[in-house]
């Protein structure tokens, strides 16, 4: 699935965040490598997706740095945006239009070729659990399916890192094992997962590593 | 990269709020008719207030819904998603304001000439009109979106916006209403219509980083 290199690696050193005058998290270091996994964990508040989003780079740390492929963010810009995946809060997804057409703009917002992408979206819809949604507005879907057409980004992007914040949200049983399956599939190829999320995740024989957040303050 | 494919999108989703969109233009149809009404209906006076009110109608028209520009991608998370793809945000924000300005500018533009004439603005000088709005009013739009994407994360920014943006598209207003009032007397209008353009040239170039500033800025937090 994707091309074979030794030195895929996430990275963060000795990272500070302050929100206002609360320290969120202080010298905190992990290394994520090909295969692994990263499980923030936190009461509510305590800076979980203030991290993500600060490892996406769109928040900055205020001390330390986040490096990919031992490169400092700052520097690497375009080409770390186009190495990762990101599910936030907010599902990403506009509801005046449906899964197909939302999933049809994402791929323009990737940057992804032109040809294969209308049967990408198909089958990406298909193992969500969309086709038979895949042109009702999603406004008119329940959150649970707004859930999936943004799980479905992820598939679509094809990308080695994975950002998910509580992307448990929302979904129902067969939603929880979805994502589990999606992300031992990824894992399995190589990929790269950080996520949020109060719940254990069984990902089987892959590594999840924990950063715990809330002990600084 | 299918550009069209972001351009299609907005254009998708504008046409499904196409409600939204006939509101600017029933309010510049309202303020240039109120003009008659509250000063005079004398054809003379009419022919030379008719630039300005035009103008400033379409200056006010423009401002409707110049909030929500960047608001519903900001609140279902499109934003970030907008923020972390490998295409440059100002080029994104740059088609954005384009689409904008094609749904809520243009029709402006195309109606004016048309309140003009209520106004009795001399039909031979109604090209330099039309020439001054469509060079002016791609302008105007670019600032608003500089205030839209500042404002962006701000509850009350819809408030604000105005305020913002108001002082900045004086220019553009002295030298869309000077070509249109000169060419009324039958006055060369070239000048303020190159000011207009030279305008236009500047906003197309240096505006789309303002805007992608704001927008980082807006979701740094």
């Amino acid at each position: 699935m994707y091309e074979p290199a030794a030195s895929q690696a996430l990275s963060a050193h000795n990272l500070a965040i302050w929100r206002g005058e609360r320290c969120l998290c202080r010298d905190l270091s992990f290394q994520l490598s090909a295969g692994e996994a990263l499980q923030v964990q936190g009461e509510n508040g305590a800076g979980k997706t203030t991290l993500i989003r600060v490892l996406t780079g769109l928040g900055r740390a205020d001390e330390g740095e986040v490096r990919w492929r031992g490169e400092p963010l700052r520097r690497s810009g375009a080409e770390y945006r186009a190495c990762l995946a990101y599910l936030g809060h907010s599902n990403g997804v506009k509801l005046g239009l449906s899964p197909r057409e939302n999933l049809a703009a994402f791929c323009a917002l990737l940057a992804l070729p032109d040809s294969g992408a209308v049967d990408d979206v198909k089958g990406v819809l298909g193992r969500v659990g969309l086709s038979a949604q895949a042109d009702i507005p999603c406004g008119m879907l329940s959150m649970g399916q707004r859930r999936r057409a943004a799980l479905a980004r992820l598939l679509l992007a094809r990308v080695r890192l994975w950002f998910l914040d509580e992307p448990l949200a929302s979904l129902d049983v067969s939603g929880v094992a979805l994502l589990t399956e999606m992300l031992k599939a990824h894992l399995a190829g190589g990929g790269l997962a950080v996520f949020a999320s109060h719940q254990l995740l069984d990902l089987g024989p892959f590594p999840v590593k924990a950063v715990a957040l809330g002990l600084a303050a | 990269m299918r550009v069209t494919a972001l351009i299609e999108r907005d254009l998708r989703l504008a046409y499904r709020r196409r409600g939204e969109l006939v509101t600017p233009v029933i309010f510049f149809v309202i303020v240039t008719t109120l003009f008659p009404l509250a000063l005079s209906p004398e054809p003379a006076l009419l022919r030379s207030l008719a630039p300005g009110v035009i103008w400033v109608a379409a200056l006010l028209a423009g401002l409707i819904g110049q909030d929500s520009l960047f608001k519903s991608d900001y609140e279902d998370g499109s934003l970030e998603l907008m923020l972390l793809s490998p295409i440059p945000l100002e080029w994104m924000v740059l088609l954005r304001v384009f689409t904008h300005w094609l749904v809520t500018g243009l029709p402006l533009v195309i109606l004016s000439s048309l309140m003009a004439l209520l106004l009795n603005y001399p039909t031979n000088a109604m090209g330099v009109l039309v020439m001054s709005l469509l060079l002016g009013t791609p302008v105007l739009s670019f600032l608003g979106a500089v205030g839209a994407g500042l404002t962006v994360g701000l509850r009350r920014g819809g408030m604000l916006l105005p305020i913002l943006v108001l002082p900045l598209s004086v220019p553009v207003l002295i030298f869309g209403a000077a070509a249109a009032g000169r060419a009324a007397l039958g006055d060369p209008a070239a000048a303020p219509l190159y000011f207009l353009g030279a305008m236009l040239m500047l906003a197309l170039t240096l505006a789309p980083f303002a805007i992608a500033g704001g927008l980082r800025v807006s979701l740094e937090s």
